[in-house]
Formats: C-alpha cells, structure tokens, sequence
C-alpha cells in the first residue's frame, strides 16, 4: 500500500485514524464536568500535538538514525518560522507560500551550518551545533533585528505589501488562510454534553503531518536510511567499503533541517508570530527530549513523545494549588497539606522540573523510551503465552 | 609490473624513521604475506597503502593509480577491500543488511541518494548478498544480528563483505590474530579456497607464521622499517637473516 | 593604548570564570571521559551558596528597642541578627559585610558533598555509556538543578554585594604611570581575577606535586593502565569530581558580587565554557585556562562601543565565531592532545 509494507502501512493507517479523529478522543470528559480541564481537544493544543510532531520526526532522522546529537535544530525550526511569517507579509496569507519558503529556507541554512559542522563528529559536531544555535539566537535578537524583529519578534501588520492579495487597509489584519478558510475557523460537534472542535488549522497541519510522516517511514526502509544506520553502527567501516559518508551525513542533517523549518512554517501559519527565544539551544533540547522519549531511532517514538510531552504540559500547567487541595481534600487536614507541599513543586510552574525528571528517568533506566517499554510490555506477554503452550503441549504428550 | 607497486616509499614520525626503502611488488592473481617482528612496520605501511597515512615519500600505486592521499572510500572504489585486525562489521545491522550494502556501494558508487525506494525491493542486491551468505556458509545467519555472531562468523562475515564487491585486492590485517587454533585454520582454508576459485590478489600482513607459511606464494619480511628479504617460503624458511630479525628481537 | 588596557582588564575576570569552569569540564573529561553539561549548574549552585550562606548570617530575630520609635510611637520592633548577639554588633556587622569571601569556606564542603554525590549517584554509571547518553543525562540534571534552585529562591536576581572594603574602583592607570581616570578598574574584579588564578594555581599544583595528582594525571593519560597496577582509580575519581564540582562552585561565589546570582546563570555560562574548552583543546588543562581567559578578553574587545558600532552584536557571537574558525582549522584546539577525540 503506497509503496509500504504491511507493518509499516499499519501504522500508517492507525496514526492517520487517531490523528482524523482526535478531536472527539482527545475530549473525552463533557464540558461541564470537574474533568473537563483534562480535555485536550481544542484547536491550539492539536495544533502543538502534530507540529511538534513533524519537529521529532526530523530530528529523529538524524540523530535516531545516524547517532549525531545536534542542538541546533531549534534555529532551524526559527530560521523557518521568520522566513514564514515574511510570506504572510510580503505575498499572501495564503499559507502555502510561507510552509514551502519555510521549509526551504531552513533546508538552505541546515546546509550552511550542516557542511561546517559535519566536518567534525562526536561530541565536537555536537558543540559545533550548539555554538551555531547560540550564535542563530544572538543574530536574531540583536544583530538582524530589521529582518527579525530583534526581541520583540516578528508579526504581521495591517500595512504589509502582502503582493498576490489586494490591498487592505483598514479593518483587522487579515489571519492565515488557506483558499478561503482561515486556520482559526472551526466547526463544532455538540452531542451529549460533549464538544468537539473540528478546527481547519489543526487538519491542514494534521495532513502536512502524516505525509512528512510517510516520508519518513520511506526513508528509513530505504538504501539511503540503512547508508545512515550504518554510519551510526561503524562509520569507519562504511569508508572502508567504498561508501563517501559526508554527503549522507549532509543530505540526512538538511532533510532533518528541513522538518524543522516545515513545523516552523506551520507555528506561523497558525499564530503569525516568530521569537528569537525560539531558537536557543534549550529549545533544541526540547524536541530531544521527545524524540529520547518517545523512542529513538523508532518511526512511532517521536510522535508518541511529542504527543504526550504537549499533552502532560497543557495538563501539568494547569494544576495548581487550589485545585490540588480540593483533590486531596477527602484527607484530613495535616495530611492533606502535607500531600499537597509535596506534590507542588512538580506542577504548575514546576512543570520543567517534572520534564526534567522525566528525561534523566528515561536516559537512565529505558533509553529506548516508551516504544523500548511496550515492547518489553509486549514480551512479557509472549512469554505468558509461550509458556502456557508449552505446558499444554508436555501436558497432551503425557 | 605488479598490481600493487610500492617504490621508495619512507615515513617518520618525530624521531622515529617507521619505513625507509620500501620497495615491495605484489604480483596479480598471487598471495603476498608481509611479515616482521613488532615495530617492524607493518601498520605503518599498511595504513600507507589504504589511505590513512601518507608517506613522506616515495609512490605506491595500484594498477597504475597512485593510492596516496586519496579517502577510503576511494581506495575501495579502486578495488582494493579491507579487511581489519578486529573484524569491523556493522554490528546493529542484521548479516543480510550487512552483506547487501557492500553491493550496493559497488553498483551505485560512493554517493547515492535513493531515500525512497525499499531496501529489500532491489532483486539485484539481494541475490547477490544471498549468493556470497551461502559460499560463506551464512545463509541460515541471514536475520541475526551481526554483533550477536562469534569471532569467528564475524570474520567469516568481514570476508563476505570485501569478496561481495569483487575486489582485485583484498588486504587482510592480521586476520588471525587472537583466534583459536580451529578458527585460524578454518579462515586459512577459507582464504586458500578464495584465492583458487577466484581472481584475485591477496596481501595479509602476519604474524602467525603457520598461517603464512600455508597461504603466501611470496613473503616480504620486514625489519626496523624496510625489507630484509622477499622470495618464495621455502627459501624464507630457513634463512639467517630472518631468524636473526625475529630472535634478535626476543632477545632484547 | 590604554582602552587596549582597559579592556584586557575588562575580560580578565569574566575570562577567569570561563577558564575556572572550563577547568573543572576538562578535569572531568580528561579523567573520567565524561561529557558533563551540569557543569554549569555547578557554578550556579556554588553561587547560590554565597546567597544561601549571607541569608544564613542575617537569620535574625525581632527585639523590641525602647529607645527609638516607630512612626506610630510605639517602640521599635528591630530587626536582630543572631550575629549579632553572638559576636558583638561590630563584629556582626563586619562578618556580614565579608560574607562573600566567608562564604568559600560554606561552599567547599557542600560542593564537595555535591560533587560526590553527583559522581557516585549518577555519573559513574555513565562511563562506558555513549557520550551522547552522557550529555543528555547531564543535560536533565542542569535543568532539575536549576528548576530546584528557581522553586526556592524565586527567577529574579539577588544581589549579593561584595565587601565594602572592595567596594569602588582602583585607579589602575595611576599605578602604571598613565593620567588619572584613564583606566579605572572595581576593585572586586581585581581579587576576583587573583582569587582564580590562586585557585587555578592550586589545582595545578595539586596535580603536579602530590601523588594523588600523580595517579590522576596517569589515570587522564591511560585509566586502564593505572587499574591493572592495582590502584583504585575509581575513588580517587569520586574525589577529582568533588574537587572540580569544589572549583565551579567557588568560582560561583566570588563572582556574586560581579553578577547577582539568578537561576539560568548555570546553563547561561555552559555553553561558553564548553566553546572554552573546545578552543583549548579538549583533554587540556593549561588548554581550558588560557583559552578561557583568551576568549574573555575577546569577548570584551568585542564590546567595545567602535567595535560594536561597525558591527553590531558582534560581541554576542564572537566567541562563537571564534570557536567555529578554531575548531576548522585547528580542532585539536589550541593546545590538545592528539588523539583525544580524533576520528
């Protein structure tokens, strides 16, 4: 089916389900219950869930398949959202325009970074991306401020050239669109007490997903992705047969830099609005974390892991003093203070604490994340069940 | 005019003069032993031969083409294959991928981005890798992975991997070094078998003189950096000037 | 000429921090192979320390003074620091006015304590896993150090003076024999660049002269040697984390006074340092040390209002730029090892 196998087609398939119908499951609590806070189905944070996706997804191809760690992917995920909100002004709010610039854009700054920080490897091309990130976050914040808009950041105005549209001067500014349909337009599902929130932003950027996604499972079943799993196995080796690894090396960081810059595109196209603090090297550090927690090297593991680091973000923030005092208010008062003291640090503001916790756990005890869990899960499983054939089988054999 | 000819070729490294004089003729379709006590140089000038140094001076050339200065990948893409002291196979790779992506390094060349097609779906590449698995007895190896592989199979694997791209060189480091007694003679024969049945030339750098006193139709024995003697075994057998190298050695 | 001065001055004392940090990362790497991004946090704890320790002696207690009144008559709830009442108010007063310098004798156990704890709870696991793992893990304890650090001292700043007596500034200018006011220098900078080089000093020559530096500096050349000689290198390891976890935080306390403490100051100076240590050559001491001083003053070049005008922003990533150029051209760096981390 398209050209994968069946495994692979699968979970193409299931992702693709999950991703179209996730308004409905992401908001499973009716919105008058006391749950309802747990509901993530609304259009901002969907939009987060599939583009942070493409992020891990990206940087999965890199560091996942060839082992190179690089922290410079959050300037490309900039670089691509500047060059998208640039689109909006100067063209169109039509999106498309500001996701290809974007991700061409960033594919063209991952080749300029990608070629001198390749020349070296290890831990010396992980500092050299860091530096690279460092040095992106200061150029946008005080260097380059007419393009970036320095610290402030760059939006859209109602006096952009904005070239394949008419001219507009007055009323709001005009939002994103694509063909009409503005990335902020919903429509909504009231059944029961439940509501679901079917939002155009979120399926344009859903769509973008599954097909980066796709590529991806391609590219991993392809020559070019075992070159790149056998550079992370034994690089000298593959020298040695006759294999240059330097443009594999290349090719694999622009592609990942690529994705970057298509989930920077996206942000924009969303909320037109690009930071410089986007760009510094702890943002990097972010989407490793998701990729390292979902599972490295995995096609699921990066979506998994940025999933569920967005979901229990939104969750985490919004836990807050009092409403960890009404949970534990069945206690009696000394315990319930007390349980609540412990419990506070690792929500609300906390919530990078928690992350931080989350992330030493991971590294620590399950390097290969939540996918490297399941099929631990799954094999204790197996066992079961192989054993319970074989006691059968000694049992029909007596 | 031997396909692989070293002239002249010397290197220092600060105080120490590794090769000087190094004059060494490598006749096609032949098994060429280099041998010599520790320190005798052979690293060095293997490391001349494959790339990873380069000499002071003096030329080495395969069939014509000088070696010096180019990349590995390059070197591989003349003819010449490796095979390393330790065997160096992509461990968390299965034997089946291991073996088919030496193929495709030779149909493709050094750089090729096919990002989309599959792996598996390329007939030509899997025949060919299902053909060198079973000359080396893998076949039913094919799905494990190659770091879970004895020595031994590793080696075996290793060898696959050269002979799999038809090299006219295959320059073997110390193959038997650490192996067991059954192991060695297994890679002997194997070795022997591959330079019968096949076209090819062989050059192993040795220590273990059975070993290359088995296989080598000519010995290059070097000393504190240049050879002493080259000629055929049984005049190598015997000789003085040999002896004295390697017990003279022993003796400090 | 004397802006020349000026600025070498001025990057001296940031330098030294770089070079302390620096030096701590490379004894680290050279000794236990282990990539450590907590390092920085390191240099915020011991930061974080000096405010700890001058919170400490100002723990007070309330005393109701007679003999002056509040705005409403009453008597005049005052403010007593326990100090106070145990050495005498003058004393008190000076004690707390010293408490940074005071604070180093604070911070050495507890960095220590730190460090070993870091090295045998977390570090040692780490050393036959990849560098990437090793960065990583660091990576997650930089950040729930300095999240911990942020839940109990709140995000601002805290100003934590020197002082008074290096209070003000010398006038370095006079003392070379240029005209007065050209080149005029905080005194605090000037024992805060002393007090590194002391401890640089030190370090080097703990290395140098006593045995335990001996096997240490064995151990950085060639650990597996060492162990087969029946040393356990493993505890003098533990003890060389302690000693460089020591070193990042002392060079965080005396540096309060130039910087107020805040809780990103750890990841803030990291990334610099590891530039730093990069530029030295990975592997070298007297390396990270120069490098760090060099790059500091660089850096303050940089900042120079001509040089800032004909490029603006470039002292925020010349440091980096430098580094790039270096680690093309040269990446053994300045002075590394060769070999270590070569392909």
């Amino acid at each position: 089916m398209l050209g994968l196998n069946r495994k692979d087609g699968g979970l193409l398939i299931i992702v693709a389900v999950l991703v179209a119908l996730a308004p409905i499951f992401l908001n499973p609590f009716p919105e008058q219950s006391g749950l309802a806070q747990f509901n993530a189905g609304y259009p901002d944070l969907m939009q987060r869930f599939v583009i942070f996706g493409i992020f891990a997804i990206g940087f999965n191809i890199l560091f996942g398949l060839t082992g190179y760690l690089s922290f410079g992917h959050a300037a490309f995920l900039g670089a691509g959202s500047y060059a998208g909100v640039w689109m909006l002004k100067l063209l169109t709010v039509n999106v498309i325009p500001a996701i290809i610039i974007s991700t061409a854009v960033a594919g063209a700054f991952a080749l300029v970074i990608g070629f001198i920080s390749l020349r070296r490897s290890g831990i010396y091309f992980s500092i050299l991306t860091l530096a690279f990130a460092q040095m992106s976050f200061a150029l946008a914040a005080s260097v380059l401020t007419p393009i970036t808009g320095g610290e402030t950041g760059l939006q859209t105005a109602l006096d952009d050239p904005r070239i394949l549209d008419g001219i507009n001067t007055s009323g709001n500014i005009p939002a994103p669109s694509i063909f009409g349909l503005q990335m902020s337009d919903s429509f909504q599902i009231n059944i029961g007490g439940w509501l679901w929130t079917f939002n155009v932003g979120y399926y344009l950027a859903a769509v973008v997903m599954l097909s980066a996604f796709y590529i991806a499972i391609r590219i991993f079943r392809s020559p070019f992705g075992i070159m790149l799993r056998a550079i992370k196995s034994n690089q000298q080796r593959l020298n040695y047969t006759g294999l240059n690894t330097k443009p594999y090396m290349l090719a694999c960081f622009v592609i990942s830099g690529m994705y970057a810059g298509l989930a920077g595109g996206l942000m924009v196209s969303m909320d037109p609005l690009a930071g410089a603090e986007r760009m510094q090297w702890t943002a990097s550090g972010e989407v490793v974390l998701m990729t390292i927690l979902g599972g490295v090297g995995t096609l699921i593991g990066p979506v998994l892991g940025a999933g569920l680091i967005k979901y229990f973000e939104n969750i985490f923030s919004k836990i807050n003093d009092n409403l960890l005092h009404e949970w534990f208010a069945f206690l009696p008062d000394g315990a319930e203070d007390f349980v609540v003291s412990i419990i506070y640090p690792f929500v609300g503001k906390g919530w990078h604490l928690t992350l931080g916790l989350i992330f030493m756990a991971v590294i620590i005890f399950l390097p290969g994340g939540l996918v490297e869990l399941g099929q631990k899960i799954a094999s204790v499983f197996k066992k079961k069940n192989s054993e319970l054939t074989n006691t059968t089988k000694t049992k029909a054999s007596e | 005019m031997g396909i692989l000819e070293v002239q002249n070729v010397g290197k220092r490294f600060g105080g120490l003069q590794a090769l000087q004089n190094v004059n060494l003729s490598v006749r096609e379709n032949t098994i060429h032993a280099i041998i010599g006590p520790n320190g005798a140089g052979k690293s060095t000038l293997l490391n001349c031969l494959v790339g990873k140094l380069i000499p002071d001076n003096g030329s080495v050339q395969f069939d014509g083409s000088s070696v010096l200065g180019r990349s590995p990948y390059e070197i591989n893409q003349m003819g010449i294959s490796r095979v390393f002291q330790t065997p160096e196979i992509f461990g968390d790779l299965t034997v089946m991928e291991n073996m088919m992506i030496p193929i495709f390094a030779k149909r493709d060349g050094s750089f090729a981005l096919d990002a989309l097609s599959n792996f598996m779906k390329h007939k030509d590449i899997v025949e060919g890798a299902e053909k060198i698995l079973e000359e080396m007895n893998m076949s039913n190896k094919r799905s494990m992975l190659a770091a879970s592989m004895s020595r031994g199979d590793k080696r075996r694997l290793e060898i696959g991997m050269c002979l799999s791209q038809e090299p006219r060189l295959l320059l073997l480091d110390e193959p038997t070094a650490g192996m067991a007694r059954a192991d060695t003679n297994n890679t002997i024969d194997l070795l022997k078998q591959i330079g019968d049945e096949r076209s090819i030339t062989i050059t192993i750098i040795e220590h273990d003189m059975h070993v290359v006193f088995s296989l080598a139709d000519r010995i290059t024995v070097l000393a504190q950096g240049t050879p002493l003697v080259e000629d055929i075994p049984d005049k190598i057998k015997g000789h003085p000037k040999v002896k004295e190298a390697y017990l003279g050695e022993t003796a400090h | 000429m004397d802006q020349i001065i000026l600025q070498i001055l001025n990057g001296l004392d940031k330098g030294s921090a770089y070079a302390l940090i620096a030096l701590g990362l490379t004894l680290i790497f050279g000794t236990l192979g282990v990539v450590n991004f907590a390092h920085g946090a390191l240099f915020m704890l011991g930061a974080f320390c000096a405010v700890t320790f001058s919170r400490i002696l100002s723990l007070s207690h309330v005393v109701v003074d007679e003999t002056q009144k509040d705005f409403l008559g009453n008597p005049l709830k005052v403010d007593v620091p326990y100090i106070y009442d145990w050495f005498g108010e003058s004393t008190g007063q000076a004690i707390i006015n010293w408490s940074v310098p005071l604070a180093i004798l604070f911070a050495i156990p507890v960095m220590i304590i730190i460090g070993v704890v870091m090295e045998r709870g977390l570090i040692k696991h780490f050393y036959k896993r990849p560098h990437a793992d090793q960065i990583l893990v660091t990576f997650g304890l930089a950040i729930v150090l300095q999240e911990i650090i942020k839940y109990y001292f709140g995000a601002n700043q805290i100003p934590n003076p020197a002082p008074e007596a290096f209070i003000g500034s010398f006038d370095f200018g006079a003392a070379i024999g240029l005209k007065a006011g050209t080149i005029i220098y905080p005194y605090w900078r000037i024992v805060y660049f002393c007090f590194a080089m002391l401890l640089i000093g030190s370090v080097f020559a703990f290395l140098q002269f006593t045995t335990f530096g001996m096997v240490v500096r064995a151990g950085m050349a060639d650990r597996e040697t060492v162990e087969l000689l029946g040393i356990n290198i493993d505890k003098r390891f533990t003890i060389m984390f302690g000693v460089a976890a020591a070193v990042a935080g002392l060079a965080g306390v005396m540096y309060t006074p130039i910087n107020p403490p805040n809780y990103h100051m750890g990841m803030d100076f990291l990334v610099i340092s590891f530039v730093v240590v990069v530029v030295g050559g990975m592997g070298s001491l007297p390396g990270a040390v120069a490098a760090g001083l060099l790059l500091g003053i660089l850096e303050s070049f940089a900042s120079m209002r001509q040089v800032i005008e004909a490029l603006p922003g470039i002292n925020q990533v010349v440091i980096y730029l430098a580094a790039i150029v270096i680690l093309l051209a040269r990446p053994r760096g300045l002075m590394g090892r060769e070999g270590v981390m070569e392909e």
